[in-house]
């Protein structure tokens, strides 16, 4: 069976970080090709990577809908597709964006600044009866916040969907932290 | 060499780029946003073939690309041109045909407007094409063709189309042919793998050494990769019986004594069964297609698989491989023959296979291809038209087939000793493919006698062409199997729906296809008995001035056999009635 989150989400995903070339519908190229197949996608996020003649597109897909190789391999068929990298959860940083305007008026005000203490996100914005939150961290924390923030009545949120990086490993952390060291770069 | 920058306009630079690519003929029809590209063409070295119907021009690109290898070419205007064109290009993406669709695009300016004649051509052709490109400046034409013409025949062949707006191919700009390195650093996610993985290739080796029961099972990759000469070296060498999928017919002799032919839905009962018995598949260039396995789960179970492919998608997308090879089709094969040769040479002998290859002569002996005789009044055997015509034919042949009963039995009944002499739309199954496909075939291999084999559903379809053929002197020959009836639908009614035929008949009488054909400046004769049949193909190829149509009068009963129906196990194919009798030897 599957296990599913308050976000709605499979816990059975999938994070494929594709570098693609920066030109025009190479979006719509990888949606199309999701949808002829079948694939789900629970979220996707892009933006130029650090190269900018290419663009980096985080999609966070549905394992139950089809094999990972068979995605990958259907994705690496597009011209366009540059590198495809299958992060790990367990060994990749993965952060997600969450903004919510939430009813507050003065009576629960206090309980939803207390809870945007605890959680450490921000508060954007305060209207006479709304407040307008942010969040950054990783999507399990959201998806807790979002189940607390929505016993005050959720009038709008949009979450950015989740971008991720792999971890650095042991040698290239202390090469980051100190540039000095000679280690054997692999 | 002149170092001075030549400037031209995109539509001279479009011509030139094609004329640098070797293009020799382009089948196409103009119309407003492409006629830029018209105008160079009358100084072109380029032969224009001028189609009736844009979907013409796309199955003749195919035609000629299956029978040359080279890219065939079409081009047509925007709109409904483009999306004419979307059919020929499914058609080639599914058979992996090499392929160049180049459509004229509405103004760089009108873009999205709505303007006349405006669509959306790339978008509605990205899931039918390789690649597509929408061209957005003069400058970039050279790059996206040669871009174009290597997608388009490298990796796992197939169509690629780039549009072009009307301005981009008005405006000036300053010619620049690109060099290898600019083409592949501009494509830089796209290094198809040709040689196979050494450890891969050596188990594979192993395997087969191994096997008591393999079968080789060829595909329509192999002839892309132009592997015939390796496959029969790999099959002699080892002994091992091959069949060829209805996209491979001809890649290996229908009269080598290995040959079993083709397998699957309609598949020969020897070919089907071998594979469902064996103990080995070495699947070269095949991708496991519905119509080959049945119902999947029942699919030759006791199989090992080797699975060699040029696309690593097609690894495990329908049956997993014990041993996957991503390669060259002709590479890879040539690294088993020689894997296999060093391993024999190292003292390991090849398992004894002489009890399986009885078994299989045995289903060949008890269940051959077999028909009954027309009954006297009746409508002509299409099977034995078919004969008729193969006998009458050389190895050198090239047959075009449409879509349904009489594809598969001219699949089954022509003996194919040539690869690239047999043409047809096995996995899009695209009615109306013959006669433009004839007409391709017929102007990438004018010395090559081509004839369409053609239903009458299919031949109403693009009958049209044959005009095409009449005025640009690229002369057909049609055998068409008139039998009144959309033939495959109605044998599906017949056997699964209770004889509930529902729209298939056609008519017998109308269109009077000799009318027509006299009417298209073709030749048209029509056959009713069987005396008739021999003379009319004699006189058919005896007329090579103009093309000719005959139309045979066919039994509207006759249904193709063997036949394994849509989802079920491949154990539970259906023989001829009069084979019934034995189907306890198919165990």
């Amino acid at each position: 069976m599957t296990a599913f989150n308050p976000h709605g989400t499979s816990l059975n995903h999938g994070i494929l970080s594709v570098l693609v070339q920066n030109r025009p519908g190479v979006l719509a190229r990888v949606a199309s090709l999701f949808a002829r197949r079948g694939y789900n996608i629970f979220s996707l996020a892009v933006a130029p990577a650090e190269d900018e003649t290419q663009s980096r597109i985080t999609i966070v897909v549905d394992l139950e809908s089809a094999p990972l190789e068979q995605m990958v391999k259907q994705l690496f068929k597009l011209v366009d597709v540059v590198k495809i990298s299958e992060l790990d959860p367990r060994r990749s940083i993965e952060r997600e964006l969450l903004l919510a305007t939430v009813r507050a008026d003065t009576g629960q005000r206090s309980e939803i600044v207390e809870l945007v203490k605890i959680f450490e996100a921000k508060i954007l914005a305060v209207g006479s009866d709304a407040v307008t939150v942010s969040l950054e961290g990783h999507p399990d924390k959201l998806d807790d916040f979002e189940e607390l923030l929505d016993s005050y009545a959720i009038v709008e949120m949009q979450r950015t969907g989740r971008v991720a990086l792999p971890k650095l490993d042991r040698a290239a952390r202390l090469r980051a932290v100190n540039p000095n060291q000679k280690g054997k770069v692999s | 060499m002149s170092t001075a920058s030549t400037r031209m306009t995109g539509a001279q630079a479009l011509i030139k780029a094609l004329e640098m690519e070797q293009v020799d003929t382009i089948f196409g029809l103009p119309g407003g946003c492409i006629l830029p590209a018209y105008d160079p063409l009358l100084e072109s070295s380029i032969r224009h073939v001028l189609v009736r119907h844009e979907q013409g021009a796309g199955h003749m690109a195919e035609g000629y690309a299956h029978v040359t290898g080279r890219p065939g070419v079409a081009m047509v205007t925007s709109g409904p041109a483009a999306t004419n064109l979307v059919t020929p290009l499914m058609d080639a993406y599914m058979d992996s045909i090499p392929m160049v669709g180049i459509t004229g695009q509405v103004g760089t300016s009108a873009i999205g407007s709505d303007a006349f004649q405006e669509c959306d051509t790339v978008g509605i052709t990205r899931s039918c094409t390789k690649h597509n490109e929408l061209v957005m400046t003069p400058d970039d034409i050279p790059l996206a063709v040669r871009q174009a013409f290597h997608l388009a025949t490298t990796g796992r062949p197939g169509p690629v189309l780039l549009d072009l707006p009307k301005d981009v191919l008005q405006n000036e700009m300053t010619w620049h042919w690109p060099t290898d390195d600019e083409v592949s650093g501009s494509l830089p996610g796209y290094r198809p793998t040709m040689n196979g993985h050494p450890r891969m290739i050596k188990e594979a080796a192993r395997m087969i050494l191994a096997a008591e029961r393999p079968v080789l099972y060829v595909g329509g990759g192999m002839l892309k990769a132009r592997a015939a000469e390796i496959l029969r070296e790999l099959a002699e060498m080892t002994g091992i019986n091959v069949v060829t999928t209805l996209m491979a017919r001809g890649v290996f002799p229908d009269d080598h004594e290995l040959c079993l032919g083709m397998p699957g839905m309609h598949g020969t009962i020897a070919a089907t069964t071998a594979m469902q018995r064996a103990d080995l598949l070495i699947a070269l260039g095949a991708r496991f297609d519905d119509r080959i396995t049945g119902r999947l789960d029942a699919f030759a179970p006791d199989a090992k698989i080797i699975h060699v492919d040029i696309d690593p998608a097609e690894q495990g997308k329908v049956r997993r491989p014990d041993v996957p090879i991503v390669g060259d089709c002709r590479l890879v094969t040539e690294e088993i023959v020689q894997a296999i040769r060093d391993l024999t040479a190292s003292g390991i002998e090849q398992a004894d296979i002489t009890a399986w290859k009885s078994r299989v002569s045995g289903w060949q002996e008890i269940f051959p291809l077999t028909y009954d005789e027309a009954s006297p009044g009746a409508g002509l055997k299409p099977q034995y038209c078919l004969e008729e015509l193969r006998a009458a034919s050389t190895d050198e042949t090239i047959l075009v087939s449409g879509v349904g009963q009489h594809q598969m039995w001219a699949s089954l009944h022509w003996k194919f000793n040539q690869p690239y002499s047999w043409v047809n739309s096995g996995g899009l199954g695209t009615m109306g493919f013959s006669i433009p496909a004839a007409i391709g075939a017929k102007a990438g291999r004018p010395d090559a006698t081509v004839w369409a084999v053609d239903g009458d559903g299919c031949f109403q379809m693009t009958a049209q062409e044959l005009v095409t053929a009449t005025v640009e002197r690229i002369p057909v020959k049609v055998a068409l199997l008139n039998n009144s009836y959309l033939g495959m639908v109605r044998q599906w009614q017949e056997m699964f729906y209770d004889e509930r035929y529902s729209e298939v008949y056609l008519s017998t009488e109308t269109p009077d296809y000799v009318k027509w054909a006299e009417s298209m400046g073709c030749v048209g004769i029509r056959v009713e008995s069987p005396e008739e049949v021999g003379p009319a193909i004699e006189k058919a190829n005896s007329i090579n001035d103009r093309s000719v149509v005959v139309e045979f009068r066919t039994d509207s009963e006759e249904k193709v056999f063997p036949m394994v129906p849509a989802g079920v196990s491949n154990d539970e194919v259906l023989v001829h009635p009069s084979q019934e009798q034995f189907r306890a030897q198919l165990g």
